[in-house]
């Protein structure tokens, strides 16, 4: 068997907390009801279970349980959010703000409206990956629905305003909603206070298990959406669909585990990046992408001048993490995220996205710390325009003979 | 290990049924160390990436398809509607036709395509719980684009005959036909069907819930219903649910083997629990039907379903009346009602379904609940009459 790396893309997914693993297990074997049956215990003790981690997914949040509405993944709840929201209020007015470095589970689907006869504005961010809000003022329209921002990039990991964005909505009648799939467990979040009215969550991202999401529905003011799964009329008719009970309560326990020790967990995580950050912008030519100051403690966005990204990839096979986010890494195209960021096509090519948590040692750190040095090295010693670099030569300048 | 203190015999095996503990040793290593994501590069990513493609193989395998035509979902409920939206969406509007006995998944769906044009319309079946082919027939003199007529009802059980639907249908228009019941229960052969998309659900035989798959046939063009990430061709996004997926591919695997094993299983049971039924003067629902070996959908003259459902609970036995994802709604079972059943008597309707662990011993057991059930049942309505 092939030896594992250490594991470093937590924002890809998150290993399932053991303590949330044996949550789930019993509702695999003997508490197997299904949730919807009215008639026997089997159904009322999934019912029960399903309920009790509502409520664990709410408090983590501070929303009221019957705001929270189960969805396979923090996909389905934005497609859900989006377009069952500009659906049901179309009639106000067809037009959608969002930005440029969403996630594709955002952006999609509103491309999608767009076929559909919406309009949609794609924000640009500043270079530090930061909405600028007298920009996302001036976006308003008369006829804007819906503005989506996501709460944490899964990329560069920056927390964006979203209290100032969410009072900008409520002041124009725009309903708001906000991509948390990499925000909870990271980021305090009440939505009490917060003028959001639609949240997706994602269980894989915070301890849980693939599979699960939920989505936050605001009642007071009431937002209502449209079902984009017709059926047996679960959730209340938001989202039909037997529910997956042993996922359901895997994500309970996990929000829970959340809400009562993120608070130390994030600070162990932010001395560890603190570490990561100081040994590999010791590095020559690195270059952070994404503001510093708002940011999970668990991300860290590094550009390598004159390293290739993917020859540095194969190079660290110590440690597994990526280059772009995982559900794009598949191509070879730089990160729309970093070009977005106004990045060169370089740079965003030699971008690594190290993201850290719960069961990352000062070891794992120090480890990554100097492979990253000692492979940076041999790649820049093969490297011609490196070279040139050192010899003093504006690389930016250089005018290529053509052959 | 915690016990259930009421209803230690299960008979509602249609509703939801345990996972086997074989697919459970297939999924335990992707709920505990083996974490990726199965679009990451590296090699946590790429064992989560053959994984997924392993239970492919075995779901196709189960079903006679190739592993390329398989698209997993998060449920049978999102494969259905995935199929009646997704087909619909890329074509012209025209008639849309469904079953008076389908799940609300595949008519709620249709119902909504209204919205974009399109007209949606039931086809009748007659007393039997069978389709009647000749509405059928007559309804497809209207322009037809899509029709879906599901393969085995999860109610009375009954198996409706997919090769003349897709035979009178012809080139005219799509046909999908939901199996999520029939999966298991009888042998399914996609291509031999001839039907376009299959939905298929893993929790009906034994694997976890959470997973489900749209059976589609190469050629056919079909709209996402989630947008994204670009998982499962582009047709599906969203990080796949690995566990649970593995968990479908051992149990599709473990069904196929058992199919024959299964089906002479239950049926031994549920000849005997019919034989019972009639001398205590039951009406035997779609019985001379061709149907699934394991289910059984009856009722009594004047005795409540939900009454009867709840005193059987008390004595140790659980069963369903109609469908659980209508049960919260009291109404009587709309497959009943489409056979031309009254609906007093429709509401009186009780469900038995079986799975390879149910005994003779407890057929008998229930059989004789029964009967204690029905005499204190039929005194109270006696005082209180």
């Amino acid at each position: 068997m092939e030896r594992m790396p250490i594991y470093l893309d937590y924002s890809a997914t998150t290993p399932v907390d053991p303590r949330v693993a044996e949550k789930m297990i019993p509702y695999l074997t003997e508490q197997y009801g299904n949730p919807a049956s009215r008639s026997h215990p089997y159904g009322w003790t999934a019912e029960k279970a399903v309920e009790n981690a509502r409520e664990e997914v709410a408090k983590l949040v501070n929303a009221d349980p019957r705001e929270i509405v189960w969805t396979s993944g923090a996909t389905e709840s934005n497609n859900l959010a989006i377009k069952g929201a500009a659906n049901f209020y179309s009639e106000k007015g067809k037009h959608i703000i969002t930005v440029a470095t969403e996630h594709k589970a955002v952006i999609d689907p509103v491309r999608d409206l767009e076929r559909l006869g919406f309009s949609a504005t794609f924000l640009e961010p500043e270079a530090n990956g930061l909405v600028d809000i007298e920009k996302f003022k001036a976006a308003i329209r008369p006829d804007t629905v819906l503005a989506s921002v996501m709460f944490v990039n899964n990329e560069i990991g920056v927390i964006q305003d979203i209290e100032a964005i969410g009072h900008l909505c409520r002041e124009h009648g725009v309903i708001f909603h906000v991509d948390a799939a990499q925000a909870t467990g990271k980021v305090d979040i009440d939505l009490e206070k917060l003028p959001v009215d639609l949240m997706s969550f994602s269980a894989h991202k915070t301890y849980g298990p693939k599979g699960i999401g939920a989505l936050y529905v605001r009642r007071k003011p009431r937002i209502r959406i449209e079902a984009q799964m017709h059926g047996g009329g679960h959730e209340r008719g938001m989202r039909s669909g037997t529910l997956a009970p042993h996922q359901i309560v895997g994500m309970g326990e996990a929000f829970r585990i959340a809400r009562e020790e993120m608070h130390a967990e994030n600070e162990r995580v932010r001395m560890l990046n603190h570490r990561l950050l100081a040994g590999l912008t010791s590095i020559e030519e690195s270059y952070v992408n994404g503001d510093l100051d708002h940011r999970v403690p668990h991300n860290l966005n590094i550009s390598f001048n004159y390293v290739e990204g993917e020859s540095l990839i194969m190079a660290i096979k110590g440690i597994a993490v990526s280059s772009g986010s995982a559900c794009t890494s598949a191509s070879l195209e730089p990160s729309y995220v970093l070009r977005a960021l106004g990045r060169s096509d370089e740079l965003a090519h030699s971008s690594i996205r190290f993201s850290i948590g719960r069961f990352t040692t000062e070891a794992d750190v120090d480890y990554t710390i100097q492979l990253l040095k000692d492979k940076i090295d041999k790649l820049r010693e093969l490297s011609p325009l490196w070279e040139m670099f050192q010899d003093g030569v504006d690389i930016s300048k250089v005018e290529w003979a053509e052959h | 290990m915690r016990r259930l203190l009421v209803a230690k015999v299960y008979f509602d095996h249609n509703s939801t049924t345990a996972l086997k503990p074989k697919v459970l040793d297939a999924m335990m290593p992707l709920l505990t160390s083996q974490h990726g994501n199965p679009a990451s590069q590296h090699c946590f990513g790429r064992r989560a990436h053959e994984a997924i493609e392993q239970a492919r193989r075995q779901v196709a395998a189960a079903v006679g398809a190739q592993a390329s035509q398989i698209i997993f979902t998060a449920s049978g409920t999102e494969a259905n509607n995935f199929a009646i939206t997704g087909i619909a969406s890329n074509l012209a509007p025209a008639q849309i036709l469904t079953s008076r006995i389908e799940h609300p998944c595949v008519t709620k769906p249709a119902m909504a395509m209204a919205r974009r044009g399109w007209q949606a319309n039931q086809v009748a079946v007659n007393a039997k719980c069978e389709l009647d082919l000749q509405d059928l027939q007559t309804k497809l003199a209207t322009p037809t684009h899509l029709v879906s007529v599901m393969l085995a009802n999860n109610e009375t059980g009954s198996i409706q005959e997919i090769k003349a639907v897709t035979a009178l249908v012809g080139k005219q228009a799509y046909v999908h036909t939901d199996a999520v019941q029939a999966l298991g229960k009888i042998a399914i052969d996609f291509n031999a069907l001839g039907v376009h998309a299959m939905t298929i659900s893993s929790h009906k035989i034994g694997g976890p819930l959470g997973a489900g798959a749209l059976v589609l046939n190469k050629r056919i063009d079909i709209q996402p219903l989630l947008h994204g990430g670009g998982q499962e061709k582009g047709l599906r996004s969203g990080t796949e649910n690995i566990a649970a997926i593995v968990g479908f591919g051992a149990a599709c695997e473990l069904a196929t083997q058992e199919l024959a094993d299964f089906a002479q299983h239950t049926a031994a049971l549920r000849t005997a629990l019919e034989v019972g039924l009639s001398q205590l003067n039951a009406v035997i629902f779609a019985q001379q039907t061709v149907r699934l070996p394991n289910t059984s959908f009856f009722a009594f003259e004047n005795i409540n379903g939900e009454t009867l459902v709840t005193a059987l609970d008390q004595l140790g036995f659980a069963v369903a009346s109609g469908s659980a994802c209508s049960s919260a709604s009291g109404e009587p079972s709309h497959v009943l009602l489409a056979m031309g059943v009254e609906a007093d008597l429709a509401g009186a309707a009780i469900r038995v379904s079986f799975n390879r662990d149910n005994t003779l011993e407890q057929v008998h057991a229930f059989l004789h609940a029964l009967k204690q059930a029905l005499q204190k049942l039929r005194q109270m309505t006696a005082v209180a009459a």
